[in-house]
């Protein structure tokens, strides 16, 4: 029984932890949608952060590699801004490409700057930071109060986004580019302007991101070790209804299913193909869009290309 | 140009606009004084909006000065033109739809001037508190005279509500100058008059008000000045007491050509010149009084020796949200006559439109609807029309879901350069691009194409808007012919009067519902806003 | 004529902005980028080796992905799935090898025809699992308006661990050492084009496909359906009264066969064996393909060619200057944003001129239109 309860705790405390970079690429993304943009190359954005990180934090430490990670995402997010919002080329092969770029990239950088592939680099990581008392409440006390401090910063990012979109100027001037960029123009806002800034935070949480999957979990950077997550996020944004504590809720519930190979292995279940646990998140992304997908709740200008004035 | 007592509030000098090849503006001029109300007249396309947005902000002109109160300015985007007083309502609306009225109106505001306010003002001017943000609304539509609820969803207001609401978003900016595009153009006639007053109201308090429209009866109700524009000109200004109809009509097409559709007295002439084909169509031809022809007359004659090619009964449907559209809709349309639908904005007419055309199926009722419909969306460019592709393949769009096998193209083309001869479309060849053709050449082919195999049932939308004086009179002229060949037609105006100029009968919409109309203004405007009360015995059912 | 030409010269204009870009990024990773470009010239160009067993036959399946690209954006679907239908196109092939020789006196008796049988067998099937992964995608964009660009998305990934598994699995070869299918037998290769190199006949599919791409959507009443709902969905269903969800999705399932087709292909004609990095990303360099074609089906030969040159010249910089070949997608996504620049430059600018239209008031049959 004891042990039923420790892998119970074991799979809350893998949920979280596979949920938090999910859950930072998806609340920039949210930002961004709401905003009316598509961002695409948020997968860009993540792996270029989990470069910057191991270079920032290999230099100066882990925090220095935070720093370096969330500019790095915001540097990609920049060429997808110049592109998708200042040219208004179309948002979704623009997105396209600024990940193939963004793979490129750091796979090329990386091998040019640490030599051949293969050779595994070690970074400096995080560890956790255990919050005294509520890390002992049982079940969830680990999982949510046992974990490194970045995990931490969420609780507060997350409503604060909220309550920025739902009680301030700039948040209601965010939703009305979303919404009808043609009645935030007429009404002294500069579309283009509110879009840069939404897309650039995308970006830089993105490669928070980025920078959470190297210096909180794995300690290294490999090629390509973004794995979707970019595109799962925009899935996470949808099954949040655009909303930003939906939106971190939706990422739990993606991190649970990640962590589920910890649950199965308590179990014993030890024969099932490991690529099935691999594929999860993607088989939950495909459920949840076919759930979540009606676009009632969407942004209105959601994509759009050609905003007009009238 | 007349004089003007003392500095003018807002005088736009000379300005000149260029859209690619297309000149929008050539030296057009024009000076608002403070405590009137300045109609700017023009039909379109003359270039009325297009100067407004200038003296707003949303575009930049390529020639010219603008002074505000004798100081030279220069606006990059609208929110310069709002922290310098100028405020301006569109003919289609800047409201966000998803937004509360206060969420709308709140929008963009930056509160006090930065230099003057103390850090924590400033501060607060950054938040957004729902509740204070309805209060202020409540006090503007208060002190204005206009009545709104702050808390309401904008999408589910009624036209008139949202335009109410557009009005309090420019004067919660301390606006002294408020520019209405076509303001009356969305609205029935009772509304039209309310707001009118309203506008003359605002005069009378002190504010500058400048009405876009291309309508004199309207220009001429409230206005103390008067600017035409023609051909992105201005050709004429003066004190509205100081000159007359004709004259601003003259101004407005030009001396030569006195053919108007602006009144029915001028129009009926025009009528008279397109229609003599038919001799048909030639007894139809609206009368010079138009207010006083009744029903009866009309459509006894019409019932007789026809037969119903649409008939509706009780028919009923739901857009893909579940909102009834049309409710329980019962119409008759026969062979050889023209039904107009008058109906303000969202009241059912444009899910009505495309029952009629069998683009959606209703959901419960009996529809019938004989033979083939020509359809004539209102927006070509988005529904009619591939932009992007030579006209010969648009004329293949028609009929795009039967066609098998190989496309016959040499044929296509053929047929193309055929319908534009006929219908004087003007296009270089059958190879142009249809994007490349002016809004009136597009129409005219849209209406080729359609027409082409002479089809039953003729569906129209809104057949002539944004079109030329001469496009406009060609299009109605087919439109005759069509009925003159035995089809069944039904279009819907947002012009009360286009209505009037070329229909047999009327129905007006309202809230889905459906109902025959006397041929009379008045009543066709009252019952756009679903009073029937002098309608006894003649609504059909 | 003249849409060739200005193509080629656009094309021409780009390639000099992408290579400089390249040797920019050369130079900042601190490599020798004079040698690197040598390399990369060499590889591509550089001796009848390097461009019939090297680049063209890299262009194949690029080729061949890049039509299913095409056609999928012609109809307004963004199917950014090829490699996952290409993975599946491959693995159904390699199914089929696997029953068609899995008996010995079926090798013994594979006469010509039957060779020829089993080939095509092997094709067609690759063409149905393509159609058939897309046709996921199809499904759920029909059926609950999911955005395709996400589910074609993680559908490669899926694709990707489904090909793991297999050939770890139920596909693995007879010794169960490597995670491979077992090698098809050379009688079952598709031949060579060109003796003495590597060069085989999927070139002639390859050109084949293509021709009748054109053909069809220039001439034929559905490929015209389809460019219209590309086009304009709102016109198609308004005024065409063309059934827009039924052409897109039939569009889709054409797409995804087409890529299925392009890996059957590269089975059969290079590799013999699936494995877990069978594509090196073909899919994803197909969408570059198509773009730089500017979808249409004849250029996208040339295109392929291109990005074929790219590729091969790509493993022998690896090779020659230990330029990691992975920067090769840096030029690649640096062409697909200079076509979007392109063609944003060359697109009108129709500002204020006519008023765009409210939102569709969402009336069924325009809700079920393309879902962008």
């Amino acid at each position: 029984m004891l042990s039923a309860l420790d892998s119970t705790s074991a799979f809350l405390e893998a949920s979280v932890r596979f949920a938090t970079p999910l859950a930072f690429a998806a609340l920039g993304e949210c930002v961004s949608e709401r905003a009316g943009v598509i961002n695409i190359g948020l997968e860009g954005s993540i792996i270029a952060g989990a470069l910057g990180a191991t270079i920032g934090a290999g230099a100066f430490g882990p925090t220095a590699g935070f720093l370096v990670g969330a500019i790095s995402g915001v540097l990609i997010a920049l060429v997808f801004v110049v592109f998708a919002v200042w040219i208004r080329a179309d948002q979704i092969i623009t997105g396209t490409a600024i990940t193939l770029l963004a793979l490129g990239l750091t796979g090329a950088l990386y091998s040019s700057q640490y030599g051949a592939v293969g050779v595994a680099l070690t970074t400096p990581t995080v560890g956790v930071a255990k919050i005294p008392l509520l890390s002992d409440i049982p079940f969830i006390g680990r999982a949510f109060f046992a974990q490194p401090a970045v995990t931490y910063a969420l609780y507060f990012i997350a409503p604060a986004v909220a309550w920025w979109m739902a009680r301030t100027q700039a948040g209601l001037a965010l939703r009305a580019v979303g919404e009808q960029p043609e009645a935030a123009t007429t009404a002294g806002i500069r579309p283009r302007v509110v879009q840069t800034w939404a897309v650039l935070f995308a970006g830089g949480m993105a490669g928070i991101a980025g920078a959470i999957l190297v210096l909180a979990q794995a300690g290294t950077f490999v090629e390509g070790m973004s794995a979707g997550r970019g595109f799962i996020a925009i899935a996470v944004v949808i099954l949040g209804r655009w909303k930003p504590i939906g939106v971190a809720a939706a990422a739990l519930l993606f991190g649970a299913a990640r962590s589920l190979d910890t649950l199965f292995q308590a179990m014993g279940w030890s024969d099932v193909p490991y690529q099935l646990f691999l594929s999860i998140p993607y088989l939950l992304t495909l459920i949840v869009l076919a759930i979540a997908s009606s676009r009632l709740s969407a942004p209105a200008a959601l994509g759009r290309q050609n905003i007009t004035l009238r | 140009m007349t004089e003007v007592e003392g500095a003018p509030l807002l005088s736009l000098e000379s300005i000149s606009r260029r859209f690619g090849n297309t000149v929008a503006l050539d030296s057009a001029s024009m000076l608002l004084r403070s405590g009137t109300v300045h109609a700017l007249l023009g039909e379109n396309g003359a270039g009325k909006t297009t100067l407004m947005r200038i003296a707003f902000g949303m575009l930049k002109p390529d020639g010219g000065a603008i002074r505000l109160r004798g100081k030279p300015v220069s606006f990059r985007v609208p929110g310069d033109a709002l922290e310098n007083g100028i405020g301006m309502v569109h003919q289609h609306f800047s409201l966000v739809p998803t937004m509360t009225v206060a969420e709308n109106v709140a929008l963009g505001w930056r509160g006090a001037h930065r230099s003057t306010a103390t850090r924590k003002s400033r501060l607060r001017s950054m938040l957004f508190d729902p509740a204070s943000a309805a209060a202020r609304v409540h006090e503007i539509a208060q002190r204005a005279g206009l009545s709104i609820d702050p808390h309401s969803r904008v999408d589910s207001l009624s036209v008139a509500a949202q335009q109410r609401c557009e009005i309090i978003k420019a004067l919660a900016r301390d606006v002294d100058i408020l520019i209405l595009d076509e303001p009356t153009a969305v609205l029935a006639p009772a509304e039209s008059a309310e707001l009118l007053n309203w506008v003359r109201r605002r005069a009378d308090a002190g504010f500058a008000v400048v009405l876009i429209s291309h309508k004199l009866r309207d220009a001429l109700a409230v206005a103390d000045d008067v600017t035409v524009l023609r051909n992105g000109s201005s050709v004429y200004s003066a004190r509205a007491t100081e000159t007359s109809e004709r004259d601003l009509l003259n101004a407005m097409l030009g001396a030569t050509t006195a053919r108007t559709p602006l009144l029915p007295a001028v129009e009926a002439v025009a009528s008279n010149v397109e229609t003599t084909l038919t001799s048909r169509a030639a007894s139809n031809v609206v009368p010079s009084t138009p207010s006083t022809v009744s029903l009866s007359t009309r459509s006894t004659e019409n019932h007789i020796n026809r037969r119903a090619i649409i008939t509706l009964r009780n028919v009923s449907l739901r857009d893909a949200r579940g909102v009834e559209r049309v409710r329980g809709a019962n119409l008759t349309v026969n062979a050889q006559e023209i039904v107009g639908i008058a109906a303000v904005e969202g009241a059912g007419q444009r899910e009505l439109m495309r029952l009629l055309a069998r683009r959606v199926v209703a959901d419960s009722g009996d529809a019938t609807i004989n033979g083939s419909v020509g359809w004539i969306p209102e927006d070509r460019v988005r529904e009619a029309m591939l932009s992007d592709s030579p006209l010969f393949e648009n004329t293949a769009l028609r009929g795009a879901s039967s066609l098998h096998g190989r496309v016959a193209w040499n044929e296509m083309r053929v047929r193309t350069r055929e319908m534009i001869r006929a219908f004087d479309v003007r296009a270089p060849s059958v190879d142009t691009l249809s994007r490349t053709l002016s809004g009136g050449n597009q129409q005219k082919f849209v209406l080729a194409r359609e027409f082409a195999d002479e089809p039953t049932v003729v569906i129209a939308e809104n057949p002539t808007r944004g079109l030329d004086v001469n496009s406009r009179v060609a299009v109605h002229g087919e439109l005759r012919k069509a009925r003159a060949r035995n089809a069944a037609i039904v279009i819907y105006s947002s012009d009360l009067d286009e209505l009037l100029e070329l229909c047999d009968r009327v129905y007006a919409m309202h809230a889905g519902r459906l109902t025959e109309t006397a041929f009379d203004r008045a009543m066709i405007g009252r019952a756009m806003l679903g009073v029937y009360g002098a309608m006894d015995g003649t609504s059909s059912t | 004529m003249r849409f060739v030409a200005s193509t080629l010269f656009r094309v021409l204009v780009m390639a000099v902005i992408a290579i400089g870009v390249l040797a920019l990024l050369l130079a900042v990773m601190g490599y020798d980028a004079p040698l690197a470009l040598k390399a990369l010239a060499n590889g591509a160009l550089g001796s009848s080796y390097a461009v019939l067993s090297a680049t063209s036959v890299r262009a194949i399946p690029l080729a061949i992905a890049g039509l299913s690209v095409a056609i999928a954006f012609r109809a307004g679907i963004l199917n950014i799935g090829a490699e996952g239908q290409l993975l599946t196109g491959a693995t159904a092939a390699a199914a089929v090898a696997l029953a068609a020789t899995s008996s010995d006196t079926a090798l013994a008796n594979a006469s010509l025809s039957g060779v020829a049988a089993t080939i095509t067998m092997m094709l067609c099937a690759g063409a149905l699992a393509g159609a058939g992964w897309a046709g996921i995608a199809a499904f759920l964009r029909q059926r609950y308006g999911v955005m395709e660009v996400i589910s074609t998305i993680m559908l490669n990934f899926l694709a990707l661990y489904l090909v793991g598994y297999l050939v770890r699995g139920p596909l693995q070869e007879p010794s169960l050492i490597n995670p491979q299918s077992a090698s098809l037998p050379v009688a079952y290769h598709l031949p060579s084009l060109v003796s003495g190199t590597r060069l085989h006949w999927g070139a002639v599919i390859a050109v084949a496909m293509s021709a009748a791409a054109w053909w069809w959507l220039r001439s034929t009443a559905s490929g015209f359906r389809l460019r219209v709902i590309g086009e304009n969905p709102v016109a198609a269903e308004s005024a065409g009264r063309i059934n827009v969800t039924r052409t897109a999705t039939g569009a889709f399932l054409i797409s995804g066969a087409i890529a299925g087709v392009a890996g059957a292909v590269e089975y059969t004609g290079v590799t013999y064996a699936i494995y877990d990095n069978f594509s090196p990303g073909y899919g994803y360099t197909a969408i570059a393909v198509a773009l730089l074609a500017r979808l249409h089906p004849i250029a996208v030969l040339a295109t392929a060619l291109l990005f074929g040159a790219l590729e091969a010249g790509g493993s022998a910089m690896q090779r020659d200057a230990s330029v990691p070949r992975v920067i090769v997608s840096v030029v690649e996504a640096t062409f697909i944003l200079l076509v979007l620049a392109a063609e944003r430059w060359r697109a009108p600018r129709l500002q204020t001129h006519e008023p765009p239209t409210t939102p569709s008031s969402g009336l069924k049959p325009s809700s079920t239109g393309a879902p962008k």
